[in-house]
């Protein structure tokens, strides 16, 4: 009984003792291993601008934000790994970038009170808050991006697709199952014929799926890849000359490096995304200013204005955008993980405020609350243009389909309720 | 002189043949399995059960079960990532289907399906050997891994196609689940890996050691003197499953809590079993335990010491961890080809004639 005390208050002691003197941002990167080329400019955008707030406003309300960053590597043991330790060290909110160390860190942190930010992959259903109250999914999630694909092939044809078929193409894990779901009720409702074609990770050998869209010669293909099959697909596609303008991937595939390597071929690919692409935002010109110029830059530097830098610099900005609503809730400028939920519970982005910040239409104006923790999936397209190897957005954040959405969410949720016992909250 | 047999009379037939018949070594034992059941769980935080002693737990059950297999019976292979995923699929069905059930028969059962499945895969190496074998055990990671991703009745008809642990008690007490306390995770896996390790050790002591021993060492002889090839090859199969089941069941339930089956077995789990008993020593049970500590601990070590102590960025630390750790292999394996075992074996032999060692 005395040991038990004694290790009772040496635990207690440990979990007081992380120094209150920085707002503590963990970055569970990967920029080694099959997924590299993805987690690099995601994690040097999501770096950079923790720097850049540290460097021009001397932090976040004065508190300067430390990131640690911790290499996964995409596996899920070293993530549990990174995720116990740094979790001592005052953690305000982890973004795994993984759907499978998402899954493993759902109940962990809703366990240990940290807020998990998993923007536009993880778990759809984490959406509704009343179940997860610890998970965020805003601005968009897995399922907007599969009305999206189809809200935008439903305008291409004049509002209907009966009678055409669409070909999913997918990394057979977690990740690429996600949607399938949502387009089986999507192809019901508007009539389109949905074909699977799994993609055994990590994707480079994709001869036979591609044998069969040849074969099929299916209307549209969506992609939902990532890494080193991304680059392998839209090579394929060249090879067996399928049209790229009817080639959509998900936002995670939708990146320089994934259409680089085809080169000339890759022109007119396009994907979904939530926030928008290019350097022409005059936050960046601060980056230069601020960080570049100083040698602050995370990685090698070279990524800034890259689809992914720019998704890793809008995550960090929404982290830092919650964190300032939370000081601001509770009144003070030393927060912790349970203030960081309330202020991303409470997080309102407006137009004004990403213009204040140097980054006007950066990505659709929204807000969360109690029962949305996914936001209201505003869904705009990409296409890359292989001449001036730029990728350019082609409409503007549009509404995705949620009556077919949310009753998806309302019953994955619910079953995730009743596996784990959770009571709804926010009532 | 630590270990020495001078002074150390045996008076009966059962102490003579007990497990370490050095009373040094004897001791040393008891002292392990004192700090490990008495001191370790009072002390334990989230972060040493996660992150080291739970993986060090597992991967050794799982080497003392391939150990079995490949350094006791001498029959290769490479479809442990793929007997895991049996282990842990067969404990989800169970503890999704029976939640009032203990989790100590569930792992139990768990093992015992994994058993089955992998005396089904043994059945071609009666007739095949060597590389042949390890091509055909290649089949069966490549099989159950395909099966589990393929069919939904597996994952309970989920999205993602993924696996959640559920909480499960034992006796009151949460063992899986985010909610279970570092101690009572550190204890269940320990109890296992106890009750593993003395098994295998006293199987392969026995009649039954002896058989797989003679099997691997030269079939035909051992068939000339009267060991059935098919009843030695199918119990080592049994066995070594077995035990990779329960480690496949715990390290879904209890360590990961969530499990993709492609990513979490895959032929890279396979191999890296196989590089613990390797690198440990192939026909010891202490080899899989130094094994499993060399490879876990490892990674982590290197990390510690070059990102938060050096502060070296984070990938270059991740590439030298692979340069490190493959040329730790290499030198170990040409100096020591007989692994950490053998080491341990000499070590002691010095030992015994220290101070005066002619």
């Amino acid at each position: 009984m005395k040991l038990t005390l004694t290790s009772l208050a040496l635990s207690a002691v440990m979990a007081a003792s992380p120094a209150l003197a920085d707002l503590v941002f963990p970055d569970l990167s990967y920029r080694t291993g099959p997924y590299a080329a993805g987690g690099i400019p995601f994690s040097d955008g999501y770096n950079d601008y923790f720097t850049l707030v540290n460097e021009r406003d001397g932090g976040i309300g004065g508190i300067k934000a430390r990131v640690i960053e911790c290499e996964t590597g995409y596996n899920t043991e070293k993530g549990v790994e990174c995720y116990e330790s740094t979790k001592g060290e005052g953690a305000l909110v982890y973004q795994p970038l993984s759907t499978g160390i998402t899954y493993q860190l759902i109940p962990k942190v809703t366990a240990d009170g940290i807020p998990l930010h998993t923007m536009g992959y993880g778990r759809t259903s984490a959406a509704n808050g009343k179940v997860f109250s610890n998970v965020f999914n805003y601005p968009a999630n897995y399922w907007d991006g599969a009305s999206g694909v189809v809200n935008y092939l439903l305008e291409e044809n004049g509002g209907d697709l009966k009678g055409k078929t669409i070909s999913l193409l997918y990394h057979n894990s977690a990740y690429g199952k996600e949607p399938i779901r949502t387009l089986e009720n999507l192809a019901a409702k508007h009539g389109f014929e949905l074909k699977l074609l799994p993609v055994d990770h990590p994707g480079q050998e994709q001869k036979s799926q591609w044998l069969q869209i040849r074969r099929d010669r299916p209307d549209y293909v969506v992609m939902w890849g990532w890494g080193v099959m991304n680059q392998v697909a839209i090579q394929e596609a060249a090879n067996v000359r399928y049209p790229m303008e009817n080639f959509i991937g998900v936002w995670w595939s939708g990146a320089e490096h994934d259409v680089m390597p085809a080169g000339a071929k890759a022109d007119g690919y396009k994907a979904v995304t939530f926030h928008n692409v290019g350097r022409d935002f005059p936050v960046f010109d601060d980056v230069q200013k601020y960080v570049v110029d100083k040698g602050l830059a995370a990685g090698a530097g070279d990524q800034i204005g890259n689809v992914l830098y720019n998704r890793g610099f809008y995550a960090a900005m929404l982290a830092v955008e919650a964190a300032r609503k939370a000081q601001e809730i509770h009144g003070t400028a030393q927060i912790d993980a349970a203030m960081m939920r309330d202020g991303m519970e409470a997080l309102e982005i407006t137009e004004e405020r990403m213009t204040e910040l140097g980054m006007p239409r950066f990505g659709p104006s929204f807000s969360v609350s109690c029962e949305n923790h996914g936001g209201p999936g505003l869904v705009g397209v990409t296409q890359w243009d292989a001449d001036t190897q730029t990728w350019s957005m082609i409409s503007g954040f549009n509404p995705t389909d949620r009556e077919v959405i949310d009753a998806l969410i309302a019953e994955d949720s619910a079953a995730y309720a009743a596996e784990n016992n959770i009571e709804d909250r926010c009532n | 002189m630590f270990y020495r047999e001078a002074g150390d009379f045996k008076l009966s037939y059962v102490e003579d043949s007990q497990t370490f018949p050095i009373r040094f070594d004897r001791y040393r034992y008891y002292a392990v399995l004192a700090v490990a059941f008495g001191v370790i769980p009072f002390i334990i935080n989230d972060y040493w059960a996660n992150a080291i002693l739970l993986p060090f737990l597992i991967y050794a059950i799982a080497s003392i079960g391939l150990n079995i297999l490949v350094g006791y019976c001498g029959q290769v292979s490479l479809g442990t990532g793929g007997f895991m995923a049996v282990g842990a699929y067969a404990c989800y069905k169970l503890m999704t289907a029976f939640p009032e059930v203990s989790m100590f028969i569930h792992v139990l059962l768990a093992g015992g399906i994994t058993a089955l499945v992998c005396v089904l895969f043994g059945l071609p190496s009666l007739r095949i050997k060597g590389f042949y074998l390890a091509v055909a055990t290649l089949a069966a990671q490549f099989f159950l891994v395909w099966l589990f991703n393929r069919v939904p009745w597996f994952y309970n008809y989920s999205a993602s196609g993924q696996i959640n642990a559920p909480e499960r008690e034992v006796f009151g007490i949460l063992i899986t689940g985010p909610n279970a306390p570092a101690w009572a995770t550190y204890l269940f896996c320990l109890i296992f890996l106890t009750f593993c390790a003395l098994v295998a050790r006293n199987l392969t002591r026995g009649t039954q050691g002896r058989t797989w021993m003679a099997i691997r060492d030269m079939d035909i002889a051992a068939e000339i003197i009267g060991v059935n090839p098919l009843k030695a090859k199918m119990t080592a199969f049994a066995v070594s499953g077995f035990f990779v089941g329960i480690a496949g069941a715990l390290f879904f339930s209890v360590y990961l809590g969530a499990v993709e089956v492609g990513e979490a077995f895959g032929i890279n789990k396979s191999f890296l079993v196989l590089f613990m008993v390797i690198i440990g020593g192939l026909g010891s049970i202490f080899g899989s335990f130094a094994g499993a500590a060399f490879l876990v601990l490892l990674p982590v070590v290197l990390k510690v010491v070059g990102v938060d102590m050096l502060g070296w960025p984070t990938d270059i630390v991740a590439h030298f961890q692979l340069v490190i750790v493959g040329a730790l292999i290499v030198t170990f394996l040409i100096l020591e080809p007989h692994g950490l075992a053998q080491l341990w074996r000499v070590t002691k032999e010095k030992l015994r004639l220290w101070p005066f060692p002619h």
